[in-house]
């Protein structure tokens, strides 16, 4: 119909995506080559000799150039093999795949919660600004922000888990261990989008649109959430998307704290242990997720904002008739 | 014949009380509308102009705005005793205003038709189609397309927008149009064209209009009588033949003298020197008495209390009180100019 | 009439005074630097002085505020953990702004070429979540504080180099800067007397929000295990060490996290407070 300018819109920063997105795990596998730390001395131990070491690094191809590795891996990549863990030889891919779910699925109940807090207490404190509820919410807001997110989760657990048992403290067998971390991750998101939900808001209740629209009669309540919040929200949407990406960060450290078996935990053990094809598949994988996340926010948020849109849909061919009317109404 | 009274303001005084000061915006302001009349209120930026508007309308700035004083008599009820609810009835319907700045006035993710709609549907209980099809009809009568009904306010220019806002602002048929400056933002060329199109359909529809402006130009053709508005008060009053023939305050002189001439080859323009006073920090006698070429000595002690030379054009001034009879004030070549 | 005639920096300082908030903020900020800077002077005893008699002590005279799992009080380990937080946030704050104002300046100024590529590398290095990325350069590099200085450091680069760079860019089309071309002033200069003046005002507020969030990613860093090492007091760290013994002693959980919360609230509400005075009309 008029998508053309969308769709290579999107190619292209599809396109643009790709040499970024890689670059990442160049400069990964670049800094795992600087640092000293060998994979292969780890892997066999304290006590392996140093031919055992040279023949392992033989084998695991550690002794040939950079480049060469480099451009390898990337070859991998484009078949979709990433490689096999140093450690556990099983096969990367397959790993990031089983534990994927759980970090998407942590980030997304917290976003949900965030989303389902923050926005409604943003829109309230904006209502009712030069109140005493709107100087607590911005000081409820701080707070949260304040405070680091894997410390309000030990506290999550020494309450509801060690003194109450309402959940476990440790893992996510039943539904009950999902709701600490989850809690925990986002409350500081949930402030983070208060916050700008309130400013967003009172940036738009003192535009002169809402003033007309006063004026014309409307109710406050449909002034307020019809017309200033429905424009107040687009801007949000750009927020909730880097948030949704930021939360993706913050789950390497909730997965630890909970012994979550998510991509985050997993990231940070092959860290921890040098094991290199893991790291740059996760890594590879968080940024990919990362940057569709960011490409899928603006499409929505082009999609919303009908300024925004036309730049975007709608078809160049007009007829005769159309035309004609056009320039005659241009000439006023 | 004379018609009748529609709007009487009577001696409204109206404060804005922010985190530090109390701005005394209108200090005393009665003004009197009739029905089909058009009135011009001019006056420099921080007169009070919009304040009074705005107070016609209900629209003061909460928390900030407070009414002190006075009445506002419309239809012969007091807009100011009115609840809320009863107000927004009288809002958009019985009077309407359109603002300054086109380019913000539309919601910019509503439909333009729809947002004219949503002003007929708010005072007449019609089906949404039938209220399309009043909505519609407003377009063609500001001159654009109806077919362009679903279109958004950015593919508009400011001249159309302008013309949208005052489609929504007459779709209900108001009594009383208040215009804020409604073509200062606009090129000169598409001003020509909003003012002319505002004064036909106000004729048309028997609309009364206050319309604000600063330019002396568009009260001289727009307007049957006139309000001088300067640091919250009007300074002069009367109809635009009292005004232009024989301005009294010199204030309003001092408007007239400023204007460039065509016709006069002159080095320097004549403005009127200095700054109104501080709204927050008023002084004791005539508000106008630091920048007066004439000021007397009783200028800055009393205030001058409001009076009529000649039927319907009253003045606040002291030395208009002394000088009139004398005639010395008769005329001044720059005002028969512009007429 | 008055009229008081004050500079710029007078008038700040002026609507910042009023700001009761940020006022609170800035107190405790200088209280807490001073905590920090004279360590030596005001904590009890050295941080890692162990008593193995007297472990999990509760709070007495001799110890304000009881003793950890090794007998060192906690009090002294507050108080220095204030020197090693405190360097944390401020040192990736410094480090990434000088980065960041570095490269933004550069890729603003010059544009074309230079900037295309400098913005894609900054893209490189913002397109994986940023605590992933601080988590990744600090484990690669090695545990240690000034490791982790600079993987913070690192991946709040871009950022800071997007804002210098968009300050720049809308600064330099302005004409009092090809008035200064036109008489003939060299480039640095020009970037130096009128560019950077313009973009230090937002520059200001974004550098105090993050050295809060600094703060806290210097401290979420150590708690996993790639910052500040032991037997170093840092808040971080200290919580991370109290974790294990939650259960009984959750007091040592409670203490460093406390301090890391009414730190980085302070260095808020003073940004907060700070943006506000520096340019009233963002306020409503």
């Amino acid at each position: 119909m008029g998508y053309e300018r969308l769709t290579r819109y999107i190619i292209r920063r599809l396109l643009w995506m790709i040499p970024v997105v890689l670059g990442v795990t160049f400069i990964v596998m670049l800094l795992l080559e600087l640092t000293p730390g060998d994979p292969a001395r780890q892997l066999l131990g304290h006590f392996a000799t140093e031919e055992q070491i040279e023949q392992a690094r033989e084998e695991m191809g550690l002794n040939r150039p950079l480049i060469t590795r480099y451009f390898d891996y990337l070859y991998g990549v484009t078949k979709g093999d990433l490689g096999v863990s140093y450690f556990t030889k099983g096969n990367v891919w397959d790993d990031i795949m089983v534990r994927f779910p759980y970090t998407l699925l942590i980030v997304t109940i917290s976003m949900f919660i965030a989303i389902c807090t923050g926005i409604p207490i943003g829109v309230y404190a904006a209502t009712h600004q030069y109140t005493w509820k709107d100087n607590a919410s911005i000081v409820a807001s701080l707070f949260c922000v304040s405070m680091p997110n894997f410390w309000f989760a030990l506290i999550l657990v020494n309450i509801f888990a060690i003194k109450l048992g309402w959940v476990p403290s440790l893992g996510v067998e039943t539904w009950k261990g999902w709701i600490l971390p989850s809690v925990a991750l986002s409350i500081g998101y949930s402030a983070t989008l208060a916050r700008q939900t309130r400013s967003s808001m009172l940036e738009q209740i003192r535009q002169d649109y809402v003033t007309t629209a006063r004026a014309k009669g409307q109710t406050e309540r449909v002034v307020i959430y019809k017309h200033a919040l429905k424009n107040a929200l687009i801007p949000i949407i750009t927020i909730v998307g880097s948030v949704f990406g930021a939360s993706l960060g913050g789950a390497v450290i909730a997965e630890t704290i909970f012994a979550i078996p998510g991509l985050g935990s997993y990231t940070l053990s092959a860290l921890t242990s040098r094991d290199y094809p893991v790291v740059q598949g996760s890594v590879l994988y968080f940024a990919v997720m990362y940057s569709v996340i960011l490409l899928l926010v603006d499409i929505v948020y082009s999609m919303v904002d009908p300024r925004i849109r036309s730049q975007f849909v709608g078809t160049k061919k007009r007829s005769k008739k159309e035309k004609k009317q056009r320039s005659e109404v241009l000439s006023q | 014949m004379e018609s009748n009274v529609l709007l009487e303001v009577k001696d409204l005084k109206v404060e804005y009380h922010t985190d530090e000061t109390v701005v005394h915006a209108v200090n005393g302001v009665s003004l009197t509308l009739r029905e089909g009349e058009t009135l011009g209120l001019v006056g420099e930026t921080g007169a009070g102009k919009t304040t009074i508007a705005r107070t016609i309308l209900g629209i003061l700035p909460k928390p900030q705005g407070h009414v002190t004083q006075g009445e506002i008599i419309f239809e012969g009820r007091n807009l100011l005793e009115l609840s809320e609810k009863e107000m927004r009835k009288i809002r958009g319907g019985k009077i309407a205003m359109i603002f300054q700045d086109p380019m913000t006035a539309l919601n910019p993710i509503e439909r333009v038709g729809d947002q004219i709609t949503e002003a007929i549907r708010l005072h007449n209980k019609i089906s949404h189609a039938e209220a399309v099809l009043r909505s519609m009809d407003m377009l063609e009568m500001v001159g654009i397309p109806k077919e362009r009904y679903p279109e958004f306010p950015h593919q508009f220019s400011g001249g159309m927008k302008q013309r949208v806002v005052i489609a929504m602002a007459l779709a209900c048929n108001p009594k009383l149009l208040l215009a804020d400056e409604p073509t200062t933002a606009l090129d000169v060329t598409i001003q020509a064209q909003v003012l002319a199109l505002m004064r036909d359909l106000t004729k048309r529809l028997g609309t009364s209009v206050i319309l604000i402006t600063h330019d002396l130009g568009v009260v001289a053709s727009t307007c049957q009588s006139v309000a001088v508005a300067y640091a919250g008060e009007i300074v002069e009053y009367g109809t635009v033949y009292h005004i232009f023939n024989n301005p009294l305050h010199p204030y309003t002189k001092g408007l007239f003298d400023s204007l460039p001439d065509l016709d006069v080859s002159k080095k320097r323009l004549k403005p009127i020197r200095g700054m109104m006073p501080d709204p927050t920090n008023l002084p004791e006698g005539c508000t106008f008495c630091e920048r007066c070429d004439y000021a007397m000595e009783i200028c800055a002690r009393k205030k001058p209390a409001v009076y009529e030379p000649e039927q319907g054009h009253t003045v606040r001034c002291f030395l208009a009180e002394r000088r009139v009879t004398d005639g010395a004030f008769a005329g001044s070549a720059a005002s028969e100019k512009v007429l | 009439m008055k009229s008081k005639k004050r500079s710029r920096l007078g008038e700040t300082w002026h609507r910042l005074k009023k700001n009761k908030a940020a006022v609170i903020g800035l107190v405790v900020v200088i209280i807490v630097l001073l905590v920090a800077i004279f360590a030596p002077l005001l904590a009890p005893y050295p941080y890692d002085q162990q008593d193995l008699s007297n472990v999990y002590a509760k709070p007495s005279r001799e110890h304000l505020l009881g003793t950890d799992k090794f007998g060192r009080d906690n009090l002294s380990r507050l108080i220095w953990g204030s020197r090693n937080s405190l360097i944390m946030g401020l040192g990736c704050v410094a480090l990434g702004t000088l980065f960041g104002i570095t490269v933004g300046s550069i890729a603003g100024y010059f544009g074309g070429r230079v900037d295309i590529v400098i913005m894609r590398i900054m893209d490189v290095f913002s397109c994986v979540p940023m605590l992933l990325m601080c988590v990744v350069i600090a484990a690669i590099l090695g545990p240690s504080i000034q490791n982790a200085i600079l993987a913070i450091a690192i991946s709040t680069t871009p950022s800071c180099a997007r804002l210098i760079r968009a300050n720049i860019l809308t600064v330099r089309d302005k004409e009092f800067v090809e008035a200064a071309k036109a008489i003939d002033a060299k480039s640095p200069h020009i970037i130096l007397r009128h560019i950077l003046p313009n973009a230090i005002a937002p520059t200001i507020v974004a550098t105090t929000m993050n050295i809060g969030n600094s703060i806290i990613s210097g401290a979420t860093l150590s708690f996993i295990g790639l910052g500040a090492q032991p037997p170093l007091a840092e808040w971080g760290a200290m919580l991370s060490e109290g974790r294990n013994y939650m259960r009984q002693h959750m007091e040592l959980v409670l203490y460093p996290g406390i301090c890391i919360m009414i730190t980085v609230l302070a260095f808020n509400l003073l940004g907060d407070g700070l943006r506000d005075a520096l340019d009233p009309r963002l306020k409503n």
